[in-house]
C-alpha cells in the first residue's frame, strides 16, 4: 500500500503543473472570454446576453474579409514555408554529416534568439527605401532610383516565413531522421526516378511531420501580430490587429472576445479541413513529432 | 567469349573512401541462375561491393557487367538489379499490393498488367491472400517473402540480398534459409547473397566468395571452401576448426612437421605456400576428423604408434562435454595444457566418454591443414 | 498563438503582479513614456524618502484598458488625456474624484485648469487636473515642401508617395476640420457626425494612393522623415520638435484650420491606495524647476503659467518657429468623447484601412 500511495502521489505531483497550466491559463481565460463575447452593451454599465457580437461580425464585410485575407495569407505562408523548409530539413536529416547536423540546427535557431520586434526592425532597416538593399542595388548600378521594398504583402509574407520556418523544420527533421535510408534506396532500386521517390516515398513517409509543421506554422501565422503590423502596408490588415483594435482602441471587449473566438473557430476549421484532405489525424501527426 | 551465360561479372573492381580501400581489385563471374554468396566479416567491404553493383556507389576503377553489358553509366533506377535490403525497406505507408505495384508503376506497366503480375508473384511466394494487408500486419517471415516478391515482380537479372535474415530469430532464420533456396530454384534467377554468417552461405549457395579486407580470398563451392581452403583466413572463417600456430621442424614429401609454442608436435600437409624448416605455420583441424583412439575405448595395451601410422595422436583428459544430440562435442585438455575440440557421437550408452576421463585423440596427417 | 486570450491574460497577470507589491510607501504611476524621467523620480524620492515610485509607461487606450481590467486597481495615479475621462468613468467606473484642496493650483494656467475641470466634472465632482498639453498637427521639410499648410495638403498629388499619417481618430478630426466641418460640435448629433465621418472616409480612401505608409509610432515616423522618404506628415508636435533639433528644415506646422490640442491630466484610479503620495507627486512636478526638467524630457508644455519660458532653449526655438499667437488662439481642444463615438470612428478607420487604394 505504501508503494502504491507513493506512486499515486508521484503521479499527482507530475500532473499538477500541467493541470494548473491548462486550467488556469487556457481553460479559465477562454471560458471568461466566451462569456464576455456573449455580452451586449445596451447602455453604459448595462449588459445583456446575446449573440449580437457574432451577428455584427457576420454583417460587416470588412471583418470577415480581413479574416479571409488573414486565412489566405497564412495558408500561403504555410505552403511557402513548407517549400523552403522541406529541402532544408532534408539536408539536415539526410545529407549533412552527424557533426554538422547540430551546428545546422543551431543556425536555424538563431532567429529565435532575437525578439519579434527586433527582427521586424531588422527587416525594416534592410528593406526601406533608404535601406541597405535599396542602397546597395543602387551602388552596383542595378537600379537608378531608390525602391521601397517595405509596406506590402510580399514583405509581410517574407517576414512571417522567416519567423516561423523553424517550426516547420523541427518536426520535418525529426520525421525524416527516423526514415531509414534504405527506404529511399529501395525507391530508386525498384526503378523510381528522383521525382517518383520524392512523391511516392519521401513525402508520404514525412507526411506526419509535414502536417504537424503546417498546423503549427498556420496557427502561429494566423495569430501573429507584430510582423504584419510593422511590415504591412496601407492595405494589409491582419485579423489580430482587428482584435487588438476592438479591445484597446475601441474599448469594445465584448466584440473583441467574439472576434477571438471567431479566429479560434476559423483556424481550427482550417486545420480540421487540412487534416481531412491529407488523410491524417492529430494523433498521427502532432502527437508523434 | 559468350558473355550471356554470365548474369553478373565484375572486373578488377576497386573502391576507396579517403585512404581506406573498401574494395580492392575484385573480379568474379556469376553464371546465370546460380545462388552466389559473398561471405566475410563485417567491415570487409562486401556491403560496398554490393552497393556498387546496385549503383549506389560508383567504383574508382574496374567494370561491372550485367548480362555482358557494362552498367557503370546506368543510374541505379535503370539497372535491372533488384535488392532485398537488410531491414527489408518495405514502404510502411503502402499496403502489400502497393509495395509490389510500386516498381511496376515506375516501369510504366498498365493497371491490368500490374494486377496480374502482383497476383502472380504473391502466388509464387505462397502468400496469395495478403495483398490488402498493411505491412505492420505481416509476420517477420511474411515480410521477407514480400520483400523478395516486390523485387521478383520486376523480373530482375540479378537479385541482391543484403543479410536479410539478420533481424530474424534463430528458428525463423533456419526455416528461411531453406525457403530462400527453394525460391531461388523456383524463380531461377541469379541471387547474390551477402552475409557474415558462414552457415547461411554454406547451406544455400552454389558458389561462395570469401571476402577479407576488400579482397576475395577464395571463390568456390561450399565443399571446396570447407575441405580445400586456400588460405588460413578461409580455413578459420569457414566452418569450425582447432587452430595452432607453430614452427616447422621438418618438411618432406609435402608433409610438414611443426611444434606449437606449448611444445606439441604435430604432422600436417601443406595447403598453401610451400614451407621450409623454421618457418611459422598456422594449422587447422576440423573437430569432426578428431577421434578417440580405439585403445582408449577397448582399454587394451596396443601401442598407439602401431595403430596410428600416418596419424597424429595426443593424450589428454576430457575437460567438459558439450551435449547437442548428434553434434555433441568434447573439450579435451591435452598434456601440453591446450584445449582441443573433437566431435563425438553419443549413443547414450555406458561407453560414452565422460568428463574427467583420460583419452587419446587421433586424426590423419592429411586432415591437418597447414598454411 | 498570440491571440486575444493572451492580451487579456497579460493584462490580468500584469495588474495582479503590481497589486501584490503595493504598499503605503509605493506610488504606482501609470503614465506616458518620458512623463516620469529618472532625474525627477530621483529628486522626488529624495524629498520623500518613505515613498518609492514605480512607473508603468502606456498610452490612452491601454491606460483605460488596464484600469478597466481591474476595476481601477493596481495604480495610484494615471495620466490619460482630458477627453478620456468622462465617458470612461460613466462606462466603467475606474476613477475617483479628486480632493482639489490637496493640490496647489495657484501656479496653474487658468484656462487649461478650467477647461479640464469642465470636461471632467461628473455629478459635481471633479476627476482631473491638467499636467501637460500639446498638439497634433502637421510637419514638413520646408526645403522640399515650402507651402505645406493644411490637412488637405497630405493628399495633394504634388507630394504623391511622400506623405504619411497615423490612421487614428486625429486624422479623421483634422480632415473634417479641413472640409469646413466642426466635428466636436457634431458630437451632440451623432447622425450628423456619421455623415461627416462618411465624407471624411471617402476623402481619406481617395487619399490612400498619395500616402507612402501609415506611421504607427514616433520612431518610424522620425525615420521616414529624417531619411527624406517622406517630406510631410501628420505628427505630434513633440516629435516634430525633436526632429527640428536634428534638421532645422523640419518644422511643426499648425494646420490652417487649427492644430488639435490635448491635455494630459492627473487622475486617480478608483482603487488607488496611495492618494497622499499621488497628491505629493502632482504638487512636486508642477513646481517651476521640475516643470523645466519634465518639459525637457517630454517636449510638451506644462499647464502652468509661463510654461513656454520653462521649455529648454531648443524646444522653445522649435515652438517659436511653429506657433504664432494666432495659432495658439486657433487651437482646437479635443472634446469629450461621448459613448458610441469610439465605435463610429473605429468602423470608419477600419473601412479606410480595408479599402483597396494606392
Amino acid at each position: 500500500m505504501m508503494v502504491s500511495d507513493g506512486k499515486k502521489l508521484g503521479l499527482f505531483l507530475l500532473f499538477t503543473p500541467f493541470a494548473l497550466w491548462i486550467g488556469l491559463l487556457i481553460i479559465l481565460p477562454h471560458v471568461g472570454m466566451f462569456i464576455l463575447s456573449l455580452k451586449e452593451k445596451v447602455a453604459p454599465r448595462v449588459y445583456e446576453y446575446g449573440l449580437d457580437n457574432y451577428i455584427n461580425f457576420i454583417q460587416e464585410p470588412i471583418y470577415w474579409n480581413t479574416l479571409l485575407r488573414t486565412g489566405v495569407m497564412s495558408l500561403l505562408v504555410t505552403v511557402l514555408t513548407l517549400l523552403i523548409g522541406f529541402p532544408v530539413a532534408y539536408y539536415i536529416a539526410k545529407i549533412a554529416g552527424k557533426r554538422s547536423k547540430g551546428a545546422l540546427f543551431l543556425l536555424c535557431l538563431i532567429p529565435l534568439w532575437v525578439s519579434d520586434l527586433i527582427r521586424a526592425f531588422g527587416w525594416i532597416l534592410l528593406l526601406r527605401e533608404t535601406g541597405v538593399v535599396s542602397k546597395s542595388l543602387q551602388s552596383v548600378g542595378l537600379i537608378d532610383t531608390p525602391i521601397e521594398f517595405l509596406y506590402n504583402d510580399a514583405t509581410v509574407v517574407m517576414g512571417l516565413i522567416y519567423t516561423v520556418v523553424l517550426f516547420m523544420i523541427v518536426p520535418l527533421v525529426s520525421t525524416l531522421d527516423g526514415m531509414d535510408n534504405e527506404m529511399i534506396e529501395a525507391g530508386y532500386n525498384l526503378g523510381g526516378s528522383r521525382l517518383t521517390v520524392l512523391r511516392r516515398i519521401i513525402v508520404p513517409y514525412a507526411m506526419p511531420g509535414i502536417v504537424a509543421g503546417c498546423i503549427v506554422v498556420f496557427m502561429l501565422t494566423a495569430g501573429s501580430y507584430l510582423t504584419p503590423i510593422l511590415l504591412g502596408g496601407k492595405n494589409s490588415s491582419w485579423f489580430t490587429e482587428q482584435i487588438y483594435d476592438q479591445f484597446i482602441t475601441r474599448y469594445n471587449w465584448e466584440s473583441g472576445a467574439a472576434f477571438g473566438f471567431v479566429l479560434l473557430t476559423f483556424t481550427s476549421f482550417v486545420v480540421w479541413a487540412g487534416l481531412r484532405l491529407s488523410g491524417q489525424t492529430l494523433s498521427s501527426t502532432v502527437a508523434k513529432s | 567469349m559468350n558473355t550471356s551465360e554470365f548474369d553478373l561479372q565484375c572486373e578488377n573492381l576497386t573502391k576507396h573512401f579517403a585512404s581506406v580501400r573498401a574494395v580492392d581489385g575484385v573480379s568474379f563471374d556469376i553464371p546465370a541462375g546460380t545462388f552466389f554468396s559473398i561471405l566475410g566479416p563485417s567491415g570487409c567491404g562486401k556491403t560496398t561491393l554490393m552497393r556498387m553493383i546496385a549503383g549506389f556507389e560508383s567504383p574508382n576503377s574496374g567494370d561491372i557487367k550485367i548480362k555482358g553489358k557494362s552498367v557503370l553509366d546506368t543510374p541505379p533506377n535503370k539497372r535491372n538489379v533488384k535488392m532485398v535490403f537488410q531491414h527489408l525497406a518495405l514502404f510502411p505507408m503502402m499496403n502489400v499490393y502497393e509495395n509490389i505495384a510500386y516498381g511496376l508503376r515506375c516501369n510504366g506497366a498498365s493497371k491490368s498488367v500490374i494486377k496480374t503480375k502482383v497476383a502472380d508473384v504473391l502466388e509464387r511466394v505462397a502468400l496469395p491472400d495478403v495483398a490488402k494487408r498493411e505491412i505492420h500486419q505481416l509476420s517477420g517471415g511474411q515480410k521477407q517473402r514480400i520483400a523478395i516478391a516486390r523485387c521478383m515482380a520486376l523480373d530482375p537479372d540479378v537479385l541482391l540480398l543484403d543479410e536479410p535474415l539478420g533481424a530474424l530469430d534463430l528458428k525463423l532464420r533456419e526455416a528461411m534459409k531453406i525457403e530462400l533456396k527453394l525460391l531461388q530454384h523456383q524463380f531461377n534467377t541469379t541471387f547474390v547473397y551477402i552475409t557474415h554468417d558462414q552457415s547461411e552461405a554454406l547451406v544455400m549457395s552454389d558458389h561462395v566468395a570469401v571476402m577479407n579486407e576488400g579482397k576475395f580470398e577464395q571463390i568456390g563451392t561450399p565443399q571446396e571452401l570447407y575441405h580445400e581452403p586456400v588460405s588460413a583466413f578461409v580455413a578459420g572463417f569457414v566452418g569450425d576448426a582447432n587452430r595452432w600456430s607453430g614452427t616447422v621442424s621438418a618438411v618432406h614429401d609435402g608433409r610438414v612437421q611443426f611444434t606449437t609454442a606449448q611444445g606439441l608436435t604435430l604432422n600436417g600437409i601443406n595447403k598453401g605456400d610451400a614451407h621450409a624448416a623454421s618457418d611459422t605455420v598456422s594449422a587447422f583441424v576440423r573437430p569432426e576428423f578428431i577421434k578417440l583412439s580405439d585403445a582408449n575405448l577397448t582399454n587394451t595395451n596396443t601401442t598407439a604408434g602401431n595403430n596410428n601410422e600416418g596419424h597424429n595422436s595426443i593424450s589428454g583428459r576430457i575437460d567438459s562435454l558439450l551435449f547437442n544430440g548428434a553434434n555433441s562435442r568434447l573439450l579435451v585438455r591435452v598434456d601440453s595444457n591446450e584445449l582441443i575440440e573433437a566431435d563425438v557421437t553419443l549413443t547414450g550408452g555406458l561407453n560414452d566418454p565422460k568428463a574427467g576421463e583420460n583419452v587419446t585423440l587421433v586424426w590423419p596427417h592429411e586432415q591437418t591443414m597447414c598454411f | 498563438m498570440l491571440r486575444k486570450p493572451f492580451i487579456a491574460g497579460a493584462i490580468a497577470v500584469f495588474a495582479l503582479s503590481h497589486a501584490q507589491f503595493a504598499s503605503a510607501e509605493t506610488l504606482r504611476l501609470l503614465t506616458w513614456g518620458s512623463y516620469a524621467p529618472d532625474n525627477v523620480v530621483k529628486m522626488f524620492e529624495e524629498k520623500y524618502p518613505d515613498i518609492t515610485v514605480e512607473v508603468t509607461f502606456s498610452n490612452n487606450e491601454e491606460m483605460v484598458a488596464k484600469l478597466r481590467a481591474t476595476g481601477g486597481a493596481g495604480f495610484d495615479l494615471a495620466q490619460p488625456s482630458h477627453d478620456r475621462i468622462y465617458a470612461a468613468q460613466l462606462e466603467y467606473d475606474i476613477y475617483k474624484p479628486m480632493d482639489l484642496s490637496q493640490i496647489d493650483m495657484s501656479n496653474m494656467e487658468d484656462s487649461l485648469l478650467e477647461g479640464v475641470k469642465a470636461n471632467t466634472t461628473i455629478e459635481g465632482e471633479v476627476y482631473s487636473v491638467p499636467h501637460q498639453w500639446g498638439t497634433s498637427g502637421l510637419m514638413a521639410d520646408k526645403s522640399k515642401a515650402p507651402d505645406f499648410a493644411s490637412w488637405d495638403d497630405l493628399c495633394d498629388p504634388m507630394y504623391k508617395g511622400k506623405t504619411s499619417m497615423r490612421l487614428k481618430r486625429t486624422i479623421l478630426l483634422g480632415t473634417a476640420f479641413a472640409m469646413g466641418e466642426d466635428p466636436f460640435a457634431a458630437y451632440s448629433d451623432l447622425d450628423k457626425y456619421q455623415s461627416i465621418l462618411d465624407k471624411v472616409a471617402d476623402k481619406l480612401i481617395a487619399c490612400k494612393e498619395n500616402i507612402k505608409a501609415y506611421w504607427k509610432g514616433g520612431d518610424d515616423l522620425s525615420a521616414m522623415m529624417l531619411s527624406g522618404e517622406i517630406v510631410a506628415s501628420e505628427t505630434w508636435d513633440s516629435t516634430a520638435y525633436k526632429l527640428f533639433g536634428e534638421n532645422e528644415n523640419i518644422v511643426f506646422i499648425p494646420p490652417s484650420t487649427g492644430a488639435i490640442a490635448w491635455i494630459d491630466t492627473f487622475t486617480l484610479p478608483r482603487k488607488g491606495k496611495a492618494d497622499d503620495a499621488a497628491y505629493k507627486w502632482i504638487n512636486f512636478v508642477l513646481q517651476p524647476e521640475i516643470v523645466e526638467l519634465m518639459s525637457a524630457s517630454t517636449g510638451a508644455m506644462a499647464a502652468v503659467k509661463g510654461a513656454k519660458d520653462l521649455l529648454p532653449a531648443d524646444k522653445k526655438a522649435a515652438v517659436n518657429a511653429a506657433f504664432s499667437d494666432e495659432d495658439i488662439a486657433n487651437l482646437k481642444f479635443f472634446a469629450n468623447i461621448p459613448p458610441g463615438v469610439e465605435d463610429m470612428e473605429g468602423k470608419t478607420l477600419e473601412k479606410i484601412k480595408a479599402a483597396t487604394g494606392g
